[in-house]
């Protein structure tokens, strides 16, 4: 039994170390923002202070490429999840030949470092913009929402192909032997049940383009968003004012994943009551015959 | 040869090349090689537009044609915009001669401090893989084998928070700790263990740290994922047959779960190879790492075909560990991106 208890306490050593290796530096730097030290520093905790917050408010570039990053988002949203969604449905109609030739393509990006996606992106959209006359469109904002769209669209198409694997194709089938449209078929059957889909690729892709960098960086031309500035500032020094927006976020984070699971809670509680209800109605009616 | 032609044949390439599938499906179906409804009747006109529209906007325009143009780009001379067309704008080697030999005019035999940047990345980022495959599969195994079903939802919760933070703030942590005058060096001071602060970040261990630290999540999940398919019967067996766990993990669960870790692999060492985050605030100014230097090229030079070129380099060495990957551990695409 000794041999057991050593196994169990070196996992339990291991977990530990683990745990302290993801939040230790963390911590740290969120201890700093509270400090009134000027250098980012736990020892000594020189006092209480809330005027890091107060400066990180008050940064105008920071609230302007805040804007910009939440623009981006939801433009990536709106490219991505269309493109992921026809993607993962193309996958399976394509023709049978090119069927990994295609996928080799639409799964490429999730594989090439960001860099190179942003480097590729400006470069074509340069050139084209440019020949086509439509130079309006070579603006830092959409330059970067198309940027992350190429490998965003690739991480909804994999949810998307994941939820539709287990999609019965014989609903289809009912639908339009029934007389339905394919487009009665698709948005009364394939939608609905895509859902949850619809619902964690967009917040995924909103996720990933909001923390975004290494594509960005490149593609975002002379505009800023919330990491670039971020970037800029990190490079010029170290000040608190960095720790407390990573307090920020922590806390946003924090706040959206307990109401993510309170949501979620109730939700299975409540498709738990319909289960047990019909359970009682139908023992109702076995009990009548 | 002239590089004037080089864009209207780049842009045509993967037209014919869809449209070639195309004529090719048509015959077979005319020769009754191919059965059933075709494209359009199954899904109906609008939805059939709408799936091919969005899929050639974003498998042509946003992933094709950019690195197409790249690529090209690579191949062209850096010329003031009056001369692009003219007789002076030919194919050429020479950004790729720089990254090898450096400019004309210096007098060193090899570009040195790119060639050792570029092959310090590579070697650094198979490191980074190996260690953060060894820090995250037991953590894998534990969660995937071991641990009830709460425990489990709780751990993965804990895993996954740390990473809504982004990976500049990540690395702005590691140089918190691991700067002059940062945590670390203040702990190590305090206690006397060094009688000056030692430059940890010029020493480029700060790098490494945050490197390590920067993707750790993208390995645990693929590993994770693998290893929970296990049926518990297999270690069960090989406990009771009297293989000591070693054996266990080596023989039984490693090749079970080998589409995960290497899913984990692949996308540690992309990422990890092409960090600009961590190195940019992590690295002291001699500190070697390719992806600054690819950005220098870009907006401290303005040389754009050469940072094309050192962009290219990157990506086929990606592409080359990828297949490595794959060939080391006979798995398919398909099964690396799950």
């Amino acid at each position: 039994m000794t041999s057991h208890t050593i196994r169990r306490a070196m996992v339990g050593l291991y977990l530990v170390l683990f745990f302290t290796y993801l939040f230790g530096p963390l911590v740290i730097m969120s201890i700093t923002a509270f400090n009134t030290s000027p250098y980012p520093a736990i020892m000594p905790f020189e006092g209480f202070t809330l005027e890091w917050f107060r400066i990180l408010f008050n940064d105008k570039d920071m609230i302007i490429g805040l804007h910009n990053s939440l623009k981006i988002g939801v433009l990536v949203v709106l490219i991505s999840v269309p493109c992921g969604l026809a993607g993962a449905m193309l996958m399976h109609q394509v023709y049978a030949r090119a069927r990994s030739f295609y996928y080799l393509i639409v799964v490429s990006p999730v594989l090439t470092p960001g860099v190179i996606i942003g480097i590729s992106t400006v470069i074509f959209w340069k050139d084209f913009t440019a020949t086509t006359g439509a130079s309006f469109l070579y603006d830092g904002i959409i330059l970067a929402s198309l940027g992350q769209s190429s490998f965003i669209s690739a991480y909804c198409m994999l949810i998307f192909l994941s939820r539709l694997q287990r999609f019965d194709r014989a609903l289809e089938e009912a639908g339009l032997d029934l007389g339905a449209s394919n487009a009665q078929v698709f948005w009364h059957i394939l939608v609905p049940y895509l859902r949850p889909a619809f619902l964690s690729a967009a917040v995924l892709a909103f996720l990933s383009s909001f923390e975004n960098y290494n594509t960005t960086t490149f593609a975002i031309l002379a505009e800023k968003t919330l990491t670039t500035v971020l970037a800029g500032r990190v490079r010029q020094g170290s000040t608190p004012a960095i720790s407390a927006l990573a307090v920020t976020i922590i806390a946003v984070t924090v706040a959206g994943t307990i109401i993510y699971e309170l949501v979620k809670r109730r939700e299975d509680a409540r498709k738990a009551a319909t289960m047990r209800r019909a359970q009682d109605a139908e023992r109702l009616e076995m009990a009548a015959t | 040869m002239l590089a004037s032609v080089g864009h209207p044949f780049v842009i045509a390439l993967p037209f014919v090349v869809a449209a070639m599938f195309w004529y090719i499906a048509r015959r077979e179906r005319a020769l009754g090689l191919i059965q059933g409804p075709t494209f359009f009747q199954r899904n109906g006109t609008a939805i059939g537009v709408f799936l091919l529209v969005a899929v050639m906007f974003w498998a042509v325009f946003l992933i094709v044609l950019p690195q197409l143009f790249m690529v090209e780009l690579s191949f062209r001379p850096k010329l003031p915009p009056s001369a692009t067309g003219g007789p002076r704008d030919v194919y050429t080697l020479q950004n790729y001669h720089y990254f090898l030999f450096g400019s004309p005019t210096s007098s060193a035999e090899w570009n040195v401090v790119h060639i050792k940047a570029f092959f310090l990345t590579i070697f650094a980022s198979i490191m980074v893989t190996l260690g953060n495959f060894a820090l995250c599969y037991p953590i894998a195994f534990y969660m995937a084998q071991v641990a009830g079903a709460a425990r489990v939802r709780f751990l993965l919760l804990l895993l996954i928070t740390p990473y809504w933070v982004n990976e500049i703030l990540r690395a702005f942590a590691f140089r918190v700790i691991f700067s002059t005058s940062g945590i670390l060096n203040k702990i190590l001071l305090g206690s006397g263990v060094i009688a000056d602060p030692i430059d940890f970040l010029g020493l480029d261990i700060g790098m490494y740290a945050g490197l390590g630290y920067a993707y750790l999540l993208l390995m645990v999940f693929p590993l994770y994922n693998a290893v929970e398919n296990l049926p518990k019967s297999q270690i069960e067996a090989a406990r009771d047959l009297g293989a000591p766990w070693w054996h266990i993990h080596l023989f039984v669960v490693m090749p079970f779960a080998k589409p995960g870790i290497a899913s984990g692999c692949t996308l540690v060492f992309m990422l990890t190879s092409g960090a600009l985050a961590a190195p940019m605030v992590l690295g002291g100014p001699r500190s070697l790492w390719f992806t600054p230097i690819v950005y220098d090229r870009f907006y401290q030079a303005f040389h754009w075909p050469q940072g094309s070129a050192y962009a290219f380099i990157l990506l086929l060495t990606c592409v080359a560990f990828v297949m490595a990957v794959m060939r080391i551990g006979k798995l398919s695409l398909g099964e690396i991106t799950r």
